[in-house]
């Protein structure tokens, strides 16, 4: 054999299927030495059946249902399903409805980030940062905790508005939890952005130019951290939105330039976080009195329901980009058709341009930079001259924390 | 950019109480339901557990004298755990309850409400603790 045939690039598996991973994937990466060549990857690798379970039931049982598509965008999948039967049978939802939603779903958004931070801060190998953002969250669940009931699966959207009130004497529990996170904010940039691990780590790494982002129609935090101006907040408003000053959040707002890496993803993550806080407080401050339904007598809302027809598009701007819901409804008890094209659906391809060119150490946080979940490197298996090795999570985080090693040398 | 910015948070963290509540005990026993055993009889002390936040959905009640079985709540109900019976009074399948206390809402006797109770696991989905008639 030629020496050259030896040095051909070999294939690295990962995935598909990890419990913890909202959408599965199995990549298959060709490598030369540690650098990642191409990447190729097959999404779809899990079918839950919710769109098969939500035609068999009535809009108000399948709010429920869509709380438990994802277990951290509870409202924004409630949320958006509502708007698009709303649109359908011209339920006009209060005020106060619209106010409450926006301040749950900033709520959500706060907790989402901080736990991503987390999990950005794990594949680094920085797991004391993970701690901390992990405790500082908790306070954003206890505030969801109080308001819905539950920590997750809030079960507080309802098709017309919403279904608990936010009394009075709650307001001081979400003014003392935003005041924290105020003073806090400081703190996690410093601890995240001065940092000369991370910089030396995420600056320049699973680079997605303006152009791919365009391109490839990515949503959300992973767009606007390519320069990218996207948010459906400012863009189309929905709930209280239109009322209220949201405008998207860029990297060079921040520190001056767009590079469109894994450090640009962190600091509109966590500027998202100060941007919640200040939204929560100006819908606080702005919330009128009335009712939060727009019909409180869930039997007749049935029956509204039931003679709804037409379709309709829901939106929303989740914490990773833009969910949306189609519904379509006939005049029956259940809808006939139910679409559910949660955000991340967009944002894989971007991992396509972000993997081309950087290493092995680098796919934990390459991959995680788009999505909160990285549980796909559960398995990958090295096959090199026919000989099949398997490298577990453990492996390959151990990799990564060996190259914040050797960079700190 | 600073070496390690976290330093003096994690010295100070030394000297702070965990963050998380120790429940059931402070330390993991050999065997948990040995643990409860012993508490169930009084030899051992359970911490208690973070108390329940206001209008936690907890496990249904059911107050059978005043339902009139008209049967909203089997409609509702997004995860089918309501039965309506021949007699024309309901049994609520705990194990498959989804605790949306949607059918507390739609209930017009308001014979259905959610307690605080959560510490629901058990090995059998059908025992008698899981099933409220």
């Amino acid at each position: 054999m030629a020496p050259d045939e030896k040095k051909a690039p070999y294939t690295v598996q990962i995935g598909p299927v990890h419990p913890a991973l909202k959408e599965p994937v199995m990549f298959t990466f060709e490598m030369d030495g540690e650098q990642v060549k191409t990447v190729d990857f097959a999404p779809g690798q899990t079918h839950r059946g919710i769109e098969w379970m939500g035609m068999r039931r009535n809009p108000v049982q399948i709010v429920h249902l869509t709380d438990r598509i994802c277990g951290i965008c509870g409202v924004v999948h409630t949320l958006s399903f509502s708007l698009a039967v709303e649109q359908i049978a011209e339920i006009q939802v209060p005020e106060r409805a619209d106010y409450i939603r926006s301040i749950l779903h900033e709520f959500e958004r706060i907790q989402s980030h901080l736990l991503w931070a987390g999990v950005a801060a794990h594949e680094l190998g920085f797991d004391s940062l993970l701690h901390l953002t992990w405790r500082v969250r908790e306070q954003a669940m206890d505030v969801i905790e109080n308001l819905t009931g539950n920590r997750v699966n809030y079960g507080i959207v309802q098709v017309g508005g919403v279904r608990r009130d936010i009394a009075p004497e709650q307001h001081p529990i979400i003014e003392t939890c935003l005041s924290t996170y105020e003073g806090l904010l400081e703190k996690l940039l410093n601890l995240f952005l001065e940092d000369r691990t991370i910089a030396m780590r995420c600056r320049d790494c699973g680079i997605l130019t303006r152009k791919d982002a365009i391109e490839l129609c990515t949503v959300g935090p992973t767009a606007r951290a390519s320069g990218v101006n996207v948010d459906l907040r400012q863009d189309y408003p929905y709930a209280a939105y239109g009322d209220l000053d949201v405008r998207a959040i860029l990297p060079e707002q921040y520190i001056g330039e767009t590079h469109g890496d894994v450090y640009d993803r962190i600091v509109v993550r966590l500027l998202e976080v100060g941007q919640s806080c200040q939204i929560i407080r100006q819908c606080l401050s702005e919330i009128p009195a009335g009712p939060i339904t727009a019909e409180e007598k869930l039997a007749k809302l049935l029956a509204i329901c039931k003679k709804a027809q037409g379709e309709a598009i829901g939106r929303v701007e989740a914490p990773r980009g833009e969910c949306l819901h189609y519904v379509r409804m006939d005049g029956k008890d259940s809808p006939t058709a139910w679409k559910v094209k949660a955000s991340s659906y967009s944002n894989l391809m971007s991992w396509i341009p972000m993997l081309k060119g950087e290493q092995i150490a680098d796919i934990p946080i390459i991959v995680a930079s788009i999505d909160p979940c990285l549980s796909c490197t559960d398995r990958v298996a090295v096959v090199q001259d026919g000989i099949r090795t398997i490298l577990t999570k453990e492996h390959l985080h151990r990799l990564s924390v060996e190259k914040t090693r050797r960079l700190q040398r | 950019m600073r070496l390690l910015p976290l330093f003096p948070e994690l010295v100070r963290q030394l000297f702070r109480e965990p963050a998380t509540n120790r429940f059931p005990a402070k330390y993991l026993p050999p065997t948990v339901t040995g643990f409860l055993r012993d508490v169930a009889a009084g030899r051992a002390q359970l911490t208690p557990p973070v108390p329940t936040p206001p209008e936690f959905r907890g496990k249904i009640s059911y107050a059978r004298d005043s339902c009139i079985g008209c049967g909203l709540c089997t409609k509702i109900c997004p995860s089918h755990a309501i039965e309506l019976l021949p007699t024309k009074k309901i049994r609520i399948w705990v194990g498959q309850c989804i605790f949306c206390s949607q059918c507390t809402s739609i209930c017009p006797k308001s014979s259905l409400s959610m307690s605080a109770e959560f510490l629901l696991a058990d090995e059998d989905r059908y025992s008698e603790n899981l099933i409220v008639e």
